[in-house]
This record gives structure tokens, C-alpha cells and sequence, in this order.
């Protein structure tokens, strides 16, 4: 008999190994859950805003407990020409909360794990795992630097490299275009600019999602966020587009940050912290076999992100809660055989998240057939419109109709929004 | 702001041995060095003299990029000791 055993060892404390220990020590079970950071949060990297609904199953306290930066009231799209714009926004003015809050992540999973440890969940940081342990073709704990630690089921939410799930042959190499390389810069304001800025008080904020201009023909997209006296301004690049491109990663943002449309969010705060990480895109025919005797796999580790909806620490919650719950039931059964663990595919499968990962499997692929339509006519014909709608000349109104109108049929806009209107609704169909 | 200012906002225990590696001789038979050029911390760079990739292991934000990206799956990556490497305030 092993010294060092615990019943489940949970590798990485972001949102879906959390919730995984959390479930499983709220039924009473001894879970240990590893981290490499010197503190949760220490190595981890979002845009970002986490999202209500999921998040209350979980931590049903977190809205009046945790620490939040703003909740998040108004989506905006802008779409960028090379030097013009154009914006769409849809406010929501909620009666209780937020759809989704936007969040420091350094704070916010730091929070998390002090909830799961008054829950009863035994937290190491400042520990790396080397290797997983198998024995008789069964995971049997883990290869700290230090030490072998033993458990009857080992929970891998190591994040979207997961060295580990590699290790023992769970996953495939990840392609380039498997994930996206993101970089975002935090920049710091005055809470008042900020609100003038993006017209929201201090119970409001705003998410927004850039197209096109220095993403003209790139599977990439810009993204800005309002914190309390912050903004998160980053952007994401398919790494097989950035292998094309003549700029690096940071360039690409710094061209975001001085768009003529872009600047004036952010003119005069300071960079207070720069940061990079990858975000899983590859989806449903990227994921990994999601467990094995004694292993389950959650999170971006097992590669569960909806991109085409921005949607990761989510499904990383509700995945690390489902791994719990298999695990509770493996336990008490006794049994954690891969068998017994397939409890937590079927019970993915139920959820929204192999559900929205099945819609999507191809739509990203489509999108990237689609990029010139979707990050360069779009963005040039909208301009165009509201430039035709708004510009006042000289020259007569028939004279500006007729000239866009060719612009519009020359860039074959008409005929190339068909497929994707086809396929916006064959996914309304589709099982 | 170039990369170094952006780099300096961000805390690090720098490690003493690196946490990243290449073989050399493969890089030199490499046509593109991709890594030279999507890595968001701009931590390889191809000397053309002495035909040599440096390593800035100490500026890597443990990302993965090269990892996947490197044309010949030369780079050996492993995240760097427990309390070494860079430390996200806000993230």
C-alpha cells in the first residue's frame, strides 16, 4: 500500500479542475487538487468574461462573493475597413444579473480554489507533475518533481497543452490549425474614462469583438473588455494564419490598438501587464479520447472550446462538474475503470457541450473558406452603405446609389451570402 | 510600445536552466525558423553568424506556440520548475 494516496488527485487549478475538486469534496470525498502556479491563477489567461449561468451551479454565491470587475451589459460588434468602421451594439438591461461578468483572472480563480478549500478540497500549489503513473494499464497517480502521489482516479485539467494527456498516447499531436495564439494587453484608465469612454456606469460594461482591418483575410479577431479600471484589449490568431503572415503576434495588436476606430478606447492608459496564451479551436475533431481506466480529461485539456461563440471557461466549468460527479459515482461504486469513467462522455453528450461542439464541427473550417466574404466585403460594403447613407457631397444621391450598387455587385457580396445563410440554418436542423 | 516594454510589465522567477530546447544542427537544415516569428514573447531569434538559435527562455510566457508550430518538431518544451517562470497579475 502507497503512502502518499488520496481517492482523486485533480491536475491544474483553472475553472474546470476547480469545479471538478469542488463537486467531489462537497460529497465528501478526499480530493487533492495540484497546481503549478505558486497561487491559482498565477499562469492563467482569458479575455475575458465568465459566464452566469454555468458559473452558479457551481459557486451559487459568486455574484454577491467574488471578485468581478464589471457585469457585462452590452455586446458590441465592430467591423473594421482600413481606416473606417462601423459598430453594432445589443444592450440588455437585466433585472438580477449578468449574463456573464468580466473578470481578472489572476483574482478570480485565486477565488475559486479559497471556496473549494473551505469546501474541504486539499490544495497544493507550487507543485509541476512530471508524468502520470500507470500501472497494469491503469492511471494510478502522478510524478510530482518531488514525489509519486497516489489516487483511485486522476482528473487532467492541465490546460490546452496537456503534456499529460500526450504522455500516455490520450491525444493526437495538435495541428496548427488546431488552436488560435492569443495575446491581450491590460491597459489602465481612469474608472470614469472608461465609462465615458464606452458609455456604461459602474454597473455596466461591455464586450466587444473586432473584425477585419489589420484582420483582412486572417482567421483572427479582436476583442476589448471593460474592467473597473482597466480595459483587456487582445486578439487571437489561428496559428496557421500567423505561420502565413509577415507580423508577429504582438504587431498584429499593436495595428489593432492604433486603428483610428480603436485608439481612442484606449489613448493615454498605461500597459500595466502583457500576456499570451493558446485557446483550443480544433473542437469536436480535435478532442481527445476524453477517459481511460482511472483518468478523466476536462477543460481545455480535452480541448472543449466553442470559438464561434467565445465560449471556453464555461464548458470548462460544467465539464470539471460532470468529471466530478462520474467520479463521486466511481467511488462509491468502487469501480474506475474506463468503463465505469465513459459515464462522463455520455453525460457531455447530454449537455450542451458535446451537443454545441457537434453543431459546430465544421463550422470553423467554413468560416476560414469564408474569410474574404465575412473580414474584408463585409466590413467595405458597410462602411460603404452608411458612407452612401450619411456623406453629404455635391454630387446627386442617384449618381453615389448607382456607384455602390456596382461596388456591391462587382464584389459578388449577394451571391457569396448565400452559403451562409445555408448554413447558419441548416445548424438550426442539424442533429 | 515594442516587445521588450511589453515584457516588462510582467513578473518572472527566472530559472537558471532552460526550460526550452532545440538541436541546433536541426535548425540549421530549417528553411522558415517559424518560431522566429510567432512566438508572442519573441524568445528565438536565428543568429546568421554563428548559425545559431538563441533561446530567450527567460522572456517565454509558456504558451506552447513553438511547440506545435516548429516545422521540424524540433523544440523540446516542458513548462518550466514548479515557482519558476512568469507569473500573471491580472491574466
Amino acid at each position: 500500500m502507497a503512502i502518499n494516496k488520496t481517492q482523486v488527485i485533480v491536475i491544474g487549478a483553472g475553472p474546470a479542475g476547480v469545479s471538478a475538486a469542488i463537486t467531489i469534496a462537497r460529497a465528501g470525498k478526499n480530493v487533492l487538487l495540484i497546481e503549478r502556479g505558486d497561487k491559482a491563477g498565477d499562469k492563467n489567461m482569458f479575455g475575458g468574461e465568465i459566464y452566469t449561468e454555468h458559473t452558479l451551479e457551481v459557486f451559487p454565491n459568486f455574484i454577491e462573493e467574488a471578485p468581478l470587475e464589471k457585469p457585462i451589459t452590452e455586446q458590441k460588434i465592430i467591423m473594421l475597413n482600413n481606416d473606417n468602421s462601423i459598430e453594432f451594439s445589443y444592450k440588455e438591461n437585466f433585472k438580477n444579473y449578468a449574463d456573464s461578468y468580466s473578470t481578472v483572472r489572476a483574482k478570480w480563480d485565486n477565488w475559486c480554489v479559497e471556496q473549494a478549500i473551505k469546501e474541504g478540497v486539499i490544495f497544493a500549489p507550487k507543485t509541476l507533475v512530471k508524468e502520470l503513473l500507470i500501472e497494469d494499464s491503469k492511471v494510478v497517480g502522478i510524478q510530482t518533481e518531488l514525489e509519486k502521489y497516489y489516487a483511485d482516479i486522476v482528473i487532467v485539467a492541465d490546460g490546452v497543452n496537456s503534456l499529460l494527456l500526450e504522455q500516455i498516447g490520450l491525444r493526437k499531436k495538435i495541428q496548427d490549425s488546431d488552436v488560435t495564439v492569443n495575446v491581450k494587453e491590460v491597459i489602465k484608465l481612469p474608472a470614469e474614462t472608461i465609462q465615458n469612454r464606452f458609455n456604461v456606469d459602474e454597473k455596466s460594461g461591455q464586450s466587444t469583438k473586432i473584425l477585419g482591418g489589420p484582420f483582412k483575410n486572417l482567421f483572427a479577431i479582436g476583442f476589448m473588455f471593460t474592467n473597473k479600471e482597466t480595459i483587456s484589449i487582445g486578439m487571437g490568431i489561428s496559428l496557421d494564419d500567423l505561420k502565413k503572415i509577415e507580423l508577429k503576434p504582438y504587431e498584429l495588436l499593436d495595428k489593432l490598438k492604433e486603428h483610428p476606430s480603436i485608439n481612442p478606447y484606449i489613448k493615454g492608459g498605461q500597459t500595466i501587464e502583457y500576456s499570451a496564451h493558446l485557446i483550443p479551436e480544433g473542437g469536436y475533431k480535435s478532442m481527445p479520447k476524453l477517459y481511460t481506466n482511472g483518468l478523466m480529461a476536462v477543460g481545455d485539456s480535452a480541448m472543449l472550446v466553442n470559438n464561434i461563440h467565445f465560449e471556453g471557461t464555461n464548458l470548462a466549468v460544467i465539464s470539471g462538474k460532470l468529471a466530478g460527479e462520474t467520479a463521486i459515482e466511481a467511488l462509491n461504486k468502487n469501480d474506475f475503470s474506463s468503463k465505469q469513467l465513459s459515464l462522463y462522455e455520455k453525460k457531455l453528450k447530454q449537455s450542451f457541450i458535446l451537443k454545441d461542439l457537434k453543431t459546430h464541427k465544421n463550422t470553423i473550417e467554413f468560416i476560414k473558406k469564408n474569410i474574404n466574404t465575412i473580414t474584408d466585403i463585409y466590413p467595405e460594403l458597410g462602411c460603404g452603405l452608411f458612407k452612401v447613407l450619411t456623406h453629404s457631397s455635391k454630387e446627386p444621391k442617384n449618381e453615389v446609389y448607382r456607384k455602390f450598387l456596382f461596388k456591391v455587385l462587382k464584389s459578388g457580396a449577394i451571391l457569396k451570402t448565400i452559403p451562409l445563410v445555408l448554413f447558419a440554418m441548416e445548424k438550426c436542423f442539424k442533429r | 510600445m515594442n516587445i521588450n516594454e511589453k515584457l516588462s510589465t510582467l513578473k518572472y522567477n527566472k530559472g537558471k536552466e532552460s526550460h526550452l530546447s532545440a538541436d541546433n544542427e536541426i535548425c540549421k537544415e530549417c528553411k522558415n525558423r517559424v518560431c522566429t516569428h510567432i512566438c508572442p514573447a519573441n524568445v528565438y531569434d536565428w543568429n546568421e553568424d554563428s548559425k545559431s538559435l538563441t533561446i530567450r527562455y527567460e522572456n517565454c510566457l509558456e504558451c506552447g506556440a513553438c511547440k506545435i508550430a516548429c516545422e521540424k518538431q524540433n523544440i523540446k518544451w516542458a513548462y518550466p520548475s514548479a515557482q519558476y517562470g512568469v507569473k500573471f497579475k491580472n491574466g
